[in-house]
């Protein structure tokens, strides 16, 4: 298809050539390191599960306990299974055990790193194979009850008691929604623990925890048999524990994850490093189980000026696209976010944000684009926050957006009501239904604003890339140069949990997730 | 005739809402009821409307949300008066500066950085409210101070012990001590705010520091009991502490 901004696909091609290059360098470093989440979400797909009588979370307690004997480095694989060995027993009696000071996994005798990874193969494929079962469900689901139309309508419920979120879920999965994310509560990014079991008190959202994930998947897959739609569920695979909660996405059949290491750096101080190594396995998760990743550069907008700094967001995208396509997620599983958040006053700010919505279509076709809201701009003024909407949702429309983030009239007021919701869905469903082939009927003016916005963008991303290029992306962001924000490479939450691997290492998910294992 | 046709006066010891005829009382609701949808349900959206002092309501539009629940909106005629000549509302003394205001008043009157340290401290694991004040983020469209030009804010994070807080402004010389509390139950907020003042007193960095705490449950007043120099409760953003601390450096001379 010709592109109707007139973009000139050589530079598209090196911009994104650049990304891979960005991408590949990371890459390196992230393959040498480990983090502890990323050792517990092992556990967590070994099937360790539960809480010790302090409620630490199991899988906190065995990687805690090999992080202070300093076998951090050899990887919980291989302890695990030296573990089973010699005792006998199943990673979780194992787990337990260490729980109660039964058992000091690093001193038992060393069994070859062959001999234990042989050993915990079997419960390896245990996992994939449940994993499998969910993904058959998904597309069972998908082939028989079928989805929604594109813009997928994506609401989300925050009362911090996840009985409360299935309310108002199903209340929306009625009213027409097609994605429900439940909004985690604050500050839960910043714990270095998963949550255990359910839970119905938050703040400003639900904790994730693997009992909640299972409890709004039934209540979706109830209403999505009732109003005949697959109903997707999101919640967050990111902050600290982005791996372990991609994990437990896998197994209780998430099917949109956030999940966007740039935005905990940039966003959640997160340390760089770390989130860097944990973004990797957590990707590798979700492109194994066919969830789409949402990536967060419609944040960087919020802080930054969506005019000024528009390139950003695409430079971001295509380096999050490479991350990706390492992590072999496939170009369908690729939300990949911006949004619609500048300055209501411009002068033709519509069009500026026609422009690079088209943009970011044409740039990647297949890519289930995340569109998000207005938000910075929402004032509390109800009546005009509705127009402003529909403002979002015409160009979504027009654009081809995929996952589109309803805006609510009282953004800026409080989580959504249940008819702020409605009002919400009532606006989308409008304006995709009475201009819902626009898109295709119009084309742009040859050099006119809509297109020289665009190839400007475009050629902005490129440089900025070409420039990451040289610099590596630990120092451009540094820098500050993603969302104004400037971090340091050991600075930020959780790099105390980052280690480099010996060379007996082994993660036994990772290959047999990247070869799409049966 | 003309007595009928004068726009009638404006009498501000008894306001009410306006439409389009002075006092007619014209006011719009919208709200959701667990009831199902029906005439039922409308009739009980006109009862509810006539409780909240709406007369003659009239529910121009209703809507099933599920099947549980139906969304009203509804017109009536205000009931209710204000006297609003006898009203009096108490506000922090201090002229808000915008972003870039607060970074012109540094440049002219400070003159250099300004070191502003915050955490949540004690057992209160939220992040909510400093991160609203202080991350680059902000809060509802507010920038959070370390977006602020001239200011260097350094955020601890949640759960952090007092005297951490206090060893962490004496290593960056700080001017400001940002405290914040999410949690109140039982009061631990009071109690943890008070230890933080006698550890300051203790330490002899209590005048050497302009100190601040904020939360949804904090007012000024109650700060201001406590030994803080202004508290911030909800609806104040990153300007506000801002403009607060930089007034109270230049008035305190601690340039």
């Amino acid at each position: 298809m010709a592109s109707k901004l007139n973009l000139d696909p050589k530079k598209v091609d090196h911009a994104r050539s650049s990304a891979r290059k960005i991408a590949e360098s990371m890459q390196e470093f992230i393959d040498r390191h480990t983090t502890v989440s990323t050792e517990r979400t092992i556990l967590r797909l070994l099937g360790v599960d539960g809480i010790d009588e302090v409620e630490t979370p199991l899988p906190n307690v065995v990687i805690d306990q090999i992080l202070d004997a300093g076998g951090l480095p050899r990887g919980v694989a291989y302890w695990m299974g030296n573990a089973m060995i010699h005792t006998g027993k199943e990673p979780q009696e194992i787990a337990e055990m260490m729980s109660r000071g039964e058992l000091n996994i690093t001193e038992l005798p060393l069994a070859s790193a062959k001999e234990a990874e042989d050993k915990i193969m079997p419960k390896v494929m245990e996992a994939l194979k449940v994993i499998r079962a969910q993904t058959e469900k998904r597309n069972n689901y998908l082939a028989t009850i079928g989805e929604g139309k594109r813009p997928y309508l994506y609401v989300i419920v925050a009362t911090g008691n996840i009985y409360e979120d299935v309310v108002q879920a199903q209340a929306a999965a009625r009213q027409g929604a097609d994605i429900i994310a439940v909004i985690r509560t604050t500050a839960q990014s910043l714990l270095d623990y998963v949550p255990f079991g359910p839970t119905t008190e938050g703040f400003g959202g639900t904790y994730a925890t693997q009992e909640n994930f299972k409890i709004m998947r039934k209540a979706l897959d109830e209403v999505g048999e009732e109003v005949g739609r697959y109903i997707r569920l999101c919640n967050y695979s990111s902050g600290m524990c982005m791996p372990e909660i991609a994990a437990m996405g896998a197994i209780e059949r998430l099917d949109v994850m956030l999940n966007d290491a740039l935005y905990g750096i940039l966003f959640r101080d997160i340390n760089m490093q770390r989130t860097l190594v944990d973004q990797y396995f957590s990707r590798v998760i979700i492109g194994y189980c066919d969830i789409i990743f949402n990536s967060g550069e419609d944040n960087y907008l919020t802080t930054d000026d969506a005019y000024e700094n528009a390139h950003t967001v695409l430079a971001s995208q295509l380096i999050n696209e490479q991350f990706a396509v390492l992590a072999n997620v496939k170009e369908e599983q690729m939300g990949l976010g911006h949004a619609f958040e500048m300055d209501p006053d411009i002068e033709n700010g519509f069009l500026y944000e026609l422009s690079q919505a088209v943009m970011a279509r044409e740039i990647f076709p297949k890519a289930p684009l995340k569109y998000m809201p207005p938000t910075k701009y929402m004032t509390g003024n109800i009546f005009k926050g509705n127009v402003q909407d529909a403002l979002f949702n015409m160009i979504a429309i027009w654009s081809g957006q995929s996952l589109q983030l309803l805006g609510m009239l009282t953004e800026a007021i409080h989580t959504p009501h249940m008819h702020d919701r409605y009002l919400a869905i009532e606006n989308a469903q409008y304006i995709f239904n009475n201009m819902r082939d626009l898109g295709s009927e119009v084309y742009f003016k040859e050099g006119g604003i809509i297109q020289t916005r665009a190839q400007e963008t475009l050629e902005k991303a490129d440089e900025l890339l070409a420039e990451i290029v040289g610099e590596g992306l630990f120092s451009t962001i540094e820098q500050g140069k993603f969302g104004g924000v400037k971090r340091p490479r050991d600075g930020g939450k959780g790099l105390a949990g980052v280690c480099v691997k010996d060379d007996e290492y082994f993660n036994p998910f990772i290959p047999l997730m990247l070869g799409g294992a049966e | 005739m003309a007595d009928k046709t004068a726009v009638a006066q404006i009498d501000l010891t008894k306001v009410k809402p306006y439409g389009d005829t002075l006092n007619d009382g014209m006011t719009e609701v919208a709200f959701t009821l667990p009831v199902p949808y029906g005439d039922e349900a409308s009739e009980a959206a006109k009862i509810l409307a006539k409780k909240m002092g709406l007369d003659e309501p009239n529910v121009v539009y209703s809507k099933a949300m599920t099947p549980e629940y139906t969304f009203f909106v509804v017109y009536g005629k205000c009931q209710h008066m204000v006297d609003y000549t006898t009203i009096k509302v108490a506000k922090v003394e201090i002229d808000v500066m915008d972003r870039l205001e607060c970074a012109e008043y540094i440049k002219d009157n400070i003159k250099r950085p300004v070191v502003i340290v915050g955490a949540s401290t004690g057992t209160d694991a939220h992040t909510v409210g400093i991160d609203a004040i202080m991350n680059m983020k902000g809060f509802h469209g507010h920038f959070g101070l370390e977006r602020f030009e001239g200011i260097e804010a350094y955020n601890l994070g949640s759960q952090v012990p007092n005297e951490e807080l206090i060893a962490k402004a004496k290593k960056l010389n700080a001017d400001a001590i940002l405290v914040s509390q999410t949690v109140t139950q039982k009061d631990i907020h009071i109690e943890n705010l008070t230890n933080m003042v006698e550890l300051l007193e203790a330490e002899g960095m209590r005048d050497k520091v302009i100190l601040v705490c904020g939360g949804p449950r904090i007012s000024h007043e109650l700060a201001q009991e406590l030994g803080y120099d202004a508290g911030f409760g909800q609806h104040k953003y990153a300007e506000d502490v801002a403009s607060f601390v930089l007034t109270e450096i230049v008035k305190r001379n601690m340039i």
